[in-house]
């Protein structure tokens, strides 16, 4: 377990030192209750929004950028670039589309940013 | 030639040109253009992908692309004119622009002219880093237009110099596309972007960030082979000895932004040389009457939400401008800062002008806790604020109401001092 995190609920960035048990951690250095609710979050069920680009035929730029339209679970942050590595688009597309869908099951989807 | 005549001409479409368009237009002026040197609407916004955009203005966190797009569709909706692929070669305190495109070269008239042409990165050229000149050696802003854009990677083995926000998002951009990051060197003690891109961008991805590191030497005949980096002294001068080699194909530099204000000096108008850009009033004007600016051409800005803010009171002055409501009642008062708070902006104001709450922005030069900021006029202060953590990387937004400043005159200093030192009577 990491002993050290940065909390960034807030432009702070209190220095949350984590001590006891994964399943119970203990947590200080930080100046307001916000930064217990992150740093349980982030030990238990650390979760990313993951930003890229995928190609697209026809559009003004030979790629259009794409995000996880919630933040997924930590662990799939690789696998989720190469989900995306692969998927192929033509133009036009709008703001919001659905790429991929319920990727591994997590109920996220990937969405286009812009219109193209 | 052909002279084409406006009420307000925007220099610049990025988030700062296209909020102030529309302002302007959402407060009555018909006539209003935008002139864009790139192929489409959003400036800087469509190569940042990532996310955090818009918690103040939107109440959600949206990418970049998603935040322009907003505004680009604000901008059709109201009809404005967009020039685009198109540059402004010249522009006088008469409000005469002249502009090139693929058709030939156009002069236009403006009643009101609005500043948005941005900031650009400092190069190579800038910081003087020895060694040879082989290629991969780019800006991270140029490093992420390929990537986000042109779809182009940069290159495989990358140490990223200075630890700006751009060149951290970049640091983990090349992560997530396979690439692999050595590392972050930064010749200051402390990170210069936002604390959430430190944790976000590097810690996250175990990407090393070198603190108090410099790179002394890049090394490489046709491409980057490798860099040198060495320690720094509280100087920020090198430490012999501390030399090591690090292989590598790429060099990425985030090591600042310069407001772009040519145009403005043709212009005629005053830059102040703390923030590289036009002295601005409460209202955004210049220091030439009805030429107005906004955005990072001003100064610097980390959030583009406060770019918004400050835009849309240059677009709603401009019209108010062309109009002919502008008032020009009273004598300026004007800030003055103090105690490592390195400028503010409005640089000044007229009394009569203000809206209800004024909104200060400030920087400091190095990190400080617990401090007051301290506004004063001869000899009494006239607001007080807290501030727990303030950092160079983050900009300092104070909003003072309008009644703060009735009776001020002259120059109201605003100083920054630590808690304990004020001994806190107040």
């Amino acid at each position: 377990m990491k002993n050290e995190l940065i909390c960034i609920v807030c432009p702070m960035g209190c220095r949350l030192k984590i001590e006891g048990t994964p399943e119970d951690p203990v947590i200080s250095g930080n100046k307001c209750k916000r930064g217990i609710v992150y740093a349980k979050e982030e030990l238990t069920n650390p979760t990313r929004m993951i930003c890229s680009t995928v190609k697209i035929k026809g559009g003004i730029h030979k790629v259009v950028p794409v995000k996880t339209d919630r933040a997924i679970p930590e662990k799939y942050k690789f696998e989720v670039m190469k989900l995306i590595n692969r998927v192929e688009l033509t133009s036009p597309v709008k703001m919001g589309d659905i790429v991929l869908e319920n990727i591994f099951d997590t109920g996220v989807n990937i969405v286009v940013t812009r219109n193209m | 030639m052909e002279k084409s005549e406006y009420d307000v001409v925007v220099i610049g479409g990025g988030p700062a040109g296209l909020a102030a368009a529309v302002e302007a237009r959402e407060n009555g002026i018909s006539r209003v253009l935008i002139i864009e040197r790139d192929v489409e609407p959003g400036g800087i916004l469509q190569q940042c992908i990532h996310n955090g955009f818009g918690l103040f203005e939107f109440s959600e966190e949206l990418t970049g692309p998603e935040y322009a797009q907003k505004f680009i569709n604000m901008a059709r909706k109201d009809e404005i004119e967009i020039m685009l692929d198109t540059i402004v070669t010249s522009i006088n305190s008469s409000k005469e622009i002249t502009v090139m495109n693929t058709e030939g070269k156009k002069e236009i008239l403006a009643k009101s002219v609005i500043l948005a042409m941005g900031c650009r990165e400092r190069t190579r050229g800038a910081i003087s880093i020895p060694g040879e000149r082989p290629a991969g050696v780019f800006t991270a802003g140029t490093a992420q237009r390929y990537i986000n854009i042109e779809g182009y990677m940069v290159g495989k083995k990358v140490v990223i110099l200075g630890s700006g926000d751009i060149g951290m998002i970049m640091a983990r951009r090349i992560v997530l596309e396979g690439g692999e990051v050595k590392a972050v060197v930064a010749r200051s003690s402390f990170p210069k972007g936002l604390t959430r891109n430190v944790v976000q961008c590097l810690d996250h991805y175990d990407i090393p960030l070198l603190l108090s590191h410099n790179i002394v030497e890049i090394k490489g005949k046709e491409r980057v082979e490798s860099v040198v980096i060495a320690e720094t002294d509280m100087k920020k001068q090198v430490i012999p000895g501390t030399e090591k080699e690090y292989e590598c194909d790429t060099v990425l530099l985030s090591v600042g932004l310069i407001p772009e204000n040519e145009l403005s000096k043709q212009a005629g108008i005053e830059l102040d040389r703390k923030t590289g850009g036009p002295v601005v009033n409460e209202s955004m004007e210049t220091s030439v009457e009805g030429i107005f600016a906004c955005g990072n051409v001003v100064h610097v800005h980390d959030l583009v939400d406060f770019v918004t803010a400050e835009s849309r009171r240059a677009g709603k002055n401009a019209a108010s401008y062309v109009r002919g409501e502008f008032k020009r009642n009273g004598d300026y008062v004007t800030f003055s800062t103090s105690g490592g708070l390195t400028y503010a902006v409005p640089h000044k104001f007229r009394y009569s002008n203000l809206p209800d709450k004024l909104d200060i922005f400030m920087r400091v030069d190095m990190v400080y806790n617990d401090s007051l900021i301290i506004l004063e006029n001869r000899g009494k202060e006239i607001a007080r604020f807290r501030e727990r953590h303030l950092t160079p990387g983050e900009m300092i937004k104070i909003t003072v109401k309008k009644e703060m400043f009735e009776k001020t005159e002259g120059v109201i200093n605003i100083n920054l001092v630590s808690e304990k030192e004020s001994g806190n009577e107040k």
